[in-house]
């Protein structure tokens, strides 16, 4: 046995390791890391979700208990202090020492922070471990009690932006400071950084550049930062981003060879200057370089292991240091050398200033290659351009097709994945190639996705190369001529449009007969929301007769929320309501004690009910004239409406009218996925009916019905279906369009990203809906009358039955409520506390 | 808060010192979950009666601490019976507690039997 000791337990450390177990001549070493933070190694690249959803184990790149299972002695919380090259030996900071035959450096960086004046007052972080995420966390809850909110970010790089978005994710007042002329002065040119900036201040987050920060300023706590020009910037909070320090000082002070401006100097094989001393990672200075990134780091620890265990892997010269950013709401993305201008070269670039859409690719002078390129406000090409830029791939006839989509003909310009050479990289962070995702899949030894990602572990770094993993899976398993199944879960090897068919053509009653006839086990979180949506779309059965098969929300029909209380929207048709049930749903939010909002849907959000306080709540309302507004279903939630022609000078028509009737009519429907409307009473569109899975708008000739659109994560503008519809002809239309929808979608799935699926996009729909071309549209008006005859409120069926009340308690064995329940005051109101 | 998880540990039935009558089986849904109070602890217990079995475990979500797990949705992931909580659907075995997504999560479990239709979870304390 050989002993290797690991000096930084980040992610390159780690990765060392990993590669380290899954090698044929792991059994000839023992392994012990060393790592100066408490934790375990973490996913530092998705640092920012740690103040979002992600708690730290999930951050976790592998628990504790893999290093045991795995026979590695890992010690967190034990920075070394000392490296004896001539003894072999590190000295911990407890002044233990531990030999070594191999030893690797994995120190990584620590963030730079420049020598500011006042850059030691409170209220100054820097952004890289998840302590530091802890400490600006505590920081910005005590300034808002303070009614503080200024935030200020150093740096307008990568990081920089990134560590922006975050201080605005917690509700700070954001701004980023940048002493270049431009944001990601390292991967955008000029337009490209104007058009971020565009992008960027849209979000909320205040941009400034040219500046040069000279001071700052505050009494203990910081409150401003001076520049260079004279001017003066207020913040509560700094964020220093300004860049990286290889944390070399171990290698330093023990005589290693490190370069000028930091980092331990390395070969291509990874040996530093001492024998049997590796460093890799962002502490490991390469061709004169440090590399801010995980993919070259785990590119390193690769290449480590192989020289270790006797084999002969080196780096490759050139470093590609391709990158996009992870911000949400913001695309952008550049590769290659995206600034490069000479003679031999020419810049293609395609600005939309209104879009906020700005793209620029490098290209040959004969137009053969594509040498690097910048993407911002749309980077969806991002991952066919690199592949086409890293493998050195032939360009199309017209290169400006690239970025601007082959015009006239059906073809796109990128070609398929299939035309990949199989050592093109698919996944960088993780170096896997076209290769190693199709070899498995032909061989047999994966048969899905699953088991393609588990063994190669592709997209599970950064994420980026997802859909091209997808696409290269699906398109492998066509040409081996198997079929790519969705299948809904373990429990059935059906997509939801077979199962939705197999239910209705057996008349199957229940998820017990449907799980028995055709599926295996007893069903999952996955299948039984699936099967529950089903039979309402076939029965129109409510939540109230299957309640453990439906999913968390509409089991106690209402929307649980953090704190594991419920909140209520009663329907309001259309956002019209009379002061008298205006002043009801007052009166019972007063006696409950529920904070009160209005929601975007135009109606009215009571939350903090506790479980059984649910139905004596919805008794009040109901006996008010309520009824369930199912906003806790994926179901028709409600259709916008804005005043139209009953006051507004320049209505058409009587749209609130018309939303009323059309919500009324499809209410409690439920559907695979939500369901939203608008009717707008002219093209003003003050309903935002186009932002809807069905929106309507008045014209002079009648309405035009959009169909497929939406809000939320991935917006989408609604597409005209047809126009000048009379009022009939519309509900007709929309009956149809919606089964459809209903019988074939998958689950979980949007009109939207269906329309997108769908053989044939919108024309094909205009076909079914309008022409009728599949014959179906009369089964189809049936099938929505039938729902629409069997509608029952799901709330006064439940409160009218005492076996269906029974499940609103929180102890069976006692009457009270849950005891762990506590809330904060806010603004005359109570919100609960918050996670920890 | 580590204080409230650190209320719960799993019991295996040999050790029960005290068998805790909670309710008639019928109060418990079938093929789902409700949650009762014994001292201080809040216990989630299900009736799965697909496999002719009860499980109890505690209601404690280990995620973000909340009051949850009953009134999440069972089933199971090849075999091994499990609750998926309704906040963020982690699912936990209700054999042995261990969290079924590959994370460091743990929640107890408490054995569970039906004697004359009456359903008792089993304590130590
Ligand atoms: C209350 C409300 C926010 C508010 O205070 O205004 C809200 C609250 C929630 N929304 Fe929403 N959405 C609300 C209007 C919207 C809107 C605006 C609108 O309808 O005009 C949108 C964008 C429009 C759209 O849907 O296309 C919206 C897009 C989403 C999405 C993203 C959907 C998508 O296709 O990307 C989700 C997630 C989902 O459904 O999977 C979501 C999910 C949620 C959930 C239900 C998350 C959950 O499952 O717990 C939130 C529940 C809070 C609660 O329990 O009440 N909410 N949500 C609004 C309720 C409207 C209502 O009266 O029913
Ligand atoms: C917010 C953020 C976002 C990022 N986003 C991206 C991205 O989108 N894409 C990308 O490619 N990269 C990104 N990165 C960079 C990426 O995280 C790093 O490239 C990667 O973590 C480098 O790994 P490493 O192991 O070399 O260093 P680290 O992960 O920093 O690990 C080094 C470890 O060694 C420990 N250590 C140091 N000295 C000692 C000692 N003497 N004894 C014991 N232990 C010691 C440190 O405490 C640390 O835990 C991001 C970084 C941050 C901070
Ligand atoms: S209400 Fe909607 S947008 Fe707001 S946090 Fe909840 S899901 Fe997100
Ligand atoms: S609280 Fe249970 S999964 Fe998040």
């Amino acid at each position: 046995m050989r002993k290797i000791v690991v000096v930084g337990n980040g992610m390159v450390g780690y990765k060392f390791c990993e590669k380290l177990m899954a090698s044929p001549d792991r059994e000839n070493f023992q392994v012990q890391v060393f790592g100066e933070e408490p934790s375990p190694a973490y996913d530092r690249v998705h640092l920012s979700e740690y103040f979002s959803e992600k708690g730290k184990n999930e951050l976790l790149l592998a628990p504790r208990s893999w290093y045991e299972d795995n026979g590695i002695e890992l010690r967190t919380s034990s920075l070394i202090s000392e490296i004896n090259t001539e003894k072999k030996e590190v000295v911990t900071y407890k002044g233990e020492k531990v030999s070594y035959e191999y030893l690797v450096i994995a120190t990584g960086s620590s963030a730079f922070v420049p020598p500011i004046k006042g850059s030691e007052k409170t209220g100054v972080f820097v952004y890289r471990t998840t302590e530091d995420l802890d400490a600006i966390k505590t920081y910005a809850k005590k300034l808002q009690k303070k009614y503080k909110s200024k935030a200020t970010v150093l740096g307008g790089g990568l990081l920089g932006l990134e560590a922006a978005n975050a201080a605005k994710e917690l509700g700070l007042e954001t701004s980023v400071v940048e002493f270049a002329p431009r944001l990601m002065p390292r991967q955008l040119d000029e337009a490209g950084s104007n058009t971020l900036i565009g992008k960027i201040e849209s979000l909320g987050i205040k941009i400034l550049t040219n500046k040069a920060t000279s001071k700052i300023s505050g009494e203990e706590e910081i409150d401003a930062l001076t520049f260079s020009d004279g001017s003066r910037h207020e913040t509560d909070m700094l964020i220093i981003s300004a860049g990286i320090r290889p944390r070399d000082e171990l290698a330093k002070s023990s005589g290693l060879k490190t370069g000028e401006r930091g980092g331990i100097f390395v070969n291509n094989k990874m040996e530093t200057s001492a024998k049997d001393v590796y460093a890799i990672g962002e502490a490991a200075l390469y061709n004169n370089a440090i590399y801010g990134l995980v993919a070259p780091g785990y590119n390193m620890a690769e290449v480590a292991v192989s020289q270790i265990c006797g084999g002969d892997k080196t780096m490759a010269a050139h470093i590609d240091m391709s990158t996009q950013l992870k911000l949400i709401g913001t695309d952008v993305a550049s590769f290659g050398d995206p600034f490069i201008e000479n003679e031999e070269i020419s810049a293609i670039t395609y600005e939309n200033k209104q879009s906020g859409i700005y793209k620029r690719i490098n290209v040959s002078r004969d137009g053969k290659k594509l040498l690097g390129g910048i993407l911002v406000g749309d980077a969806s090409d991002y991952q066919n351009l690199f592949q086409i830029y890293i493998n050195g791939m032939k360009l199309p006839e017209n290169p400006e097709d690239l970025i601007l989509g082959s015009r006239g003909g059906e073809n796109t310009a990128m070609g398929s994945v299939t035309d990949l050479p199989d050592t093109a990289q698919i996944c960088s962070c993780e170096a896997i190639s076209k290769g190693d995702i199709c070899k498995p899949l032909e061989s047999g030894e994966c048969c899905s996705m699953d088991d393609v990602v588990t063994k190669t572990k592709a997209s599970t770094g950064c994420g980026g190369c997802k859909p091209m993993v997808t696409d290269l899976f699906n398109a492998t398993m066509k040409s081996l001529g198997k079929e790519v199944k969705e299948v809904i879960c373990e429990h059935f090897d059906f997509n939801r449009q077979e199962i939705f068919d197999l239910v209705k053509i057996n008349k199957v009653q229940d998820f017990d007969e449907a799980l028995n006839l055709f599926g295996k086990g007893h069903g999952c979180e996955k299948c039984k929301p699936v099967l529950a949506s089903i039979f309402a779309s076939i029965t129109m059965e409510t939540a109230n007769k299957q309640v453990t098969i439906q999913d968390s929300n509409d089991k106690f029909l209402a929307n649980i929320q953090r704190n594991g209380t419920y909140s209520i929207v009663p329907r309001i048709p259309g956002g019209e309501i009379t002061p008298d049930k205006l002043m009801t749903i007052g009166a019972v939010a007063k006696k409950f004690d529920l904070y009160t909002k209005i929601t975007g849907g135009q109606r009215i959000d009571l939350f903090g009910a506790e479980l059984h306080q649910l139905p004596e709540i919805w008794k009040e309302l109901i006996d008010a004239g309520f009824e369930s507004g199912h906003a806790y279903g994926k179901s028709l939630r409600t259709v916008k409406s804005c005043v139209g022609s009953t006051w507004c000078r320049f209505g058409m028509h009587e749209s609130v009218s018309f939303a009323i009737q059309i919500e009324e009519r499809y209410r409690g429907l439920r559907s695979p996925h939500k369901l939203k409307g608008g009717v707008s009473g002219c093209i003003r569109e003050c309903a935002e009916a186009r932002g809807k899975d069905f929106g309507i708008i008045a014209v002079e000739s009648g309405w035009n019905l959009y169909v497929c659109g939406n809000g939320g994560a991935t917006p989408k503008h609604a597409i005209l279906l047809a126009e000048g519809l009379d009022d009939e002809t519309t509900i007709k239309y929309l009956d149809r369009f919606l089964m459809y929808y209903i019988r074939t979608a998958a689950p979980l799935m949007r009109t939207a990203p269906w329309l997108e699926k769908l053989d044939g996009g919108i024309e094909h729909l205009k076909k079914v809906v309008i022409e009728d071309s599949l014959g179906i549209a009369e089964d189809l008006e049936k099938e929505m009358q039938g729902l629409i005859t069997n509608y029952e409120c799901e709330w006064k069926q439940a409160i009218e039955d005492p076996e269906m009340m029974k499940r609103f308690k929180h102890f069976v064995n006692s009457d009270e409520g849950d005891d762990n329940i506590s809330y904060v005051p806010l603004r005359d109101q109570k919100m609960p506390r918050a996670w920890t | 808060m580590q204080e409230l998880l650190a209320q719960y540990q799993s019991v295996a039935a040999p050790e029960v010192i005290k068998w805790v009558n909670v309710g008639k089986a019928i109060d418990f849904p079938e093929n789902g979950g409700a949650c009762i109070k014994y001292k201080n602890k809040q216990i989630a217990v299900f009736n799965f009666t697909r496999e002719s079995h009860w499980y109890a475990c505690q209601n404690l979500c280990p995620h973000k601490l909340e009051m949850v797990l009953s009134r999440g949705m069972i089933g199971d992931k090849e075999g091994i019976p499990k609750v998926a909580c309704p906040m963020h659907k982690k699912t936990f075995s209700l054999k042995d507690g261990n969290n079924l997504n590959g994370e460091d999560y743990k929640i107890a479990v408490y054995p569970v039997k039906i004697e004359s239709e009456n359903v008792y979870i089993g304590f130590i304390d």
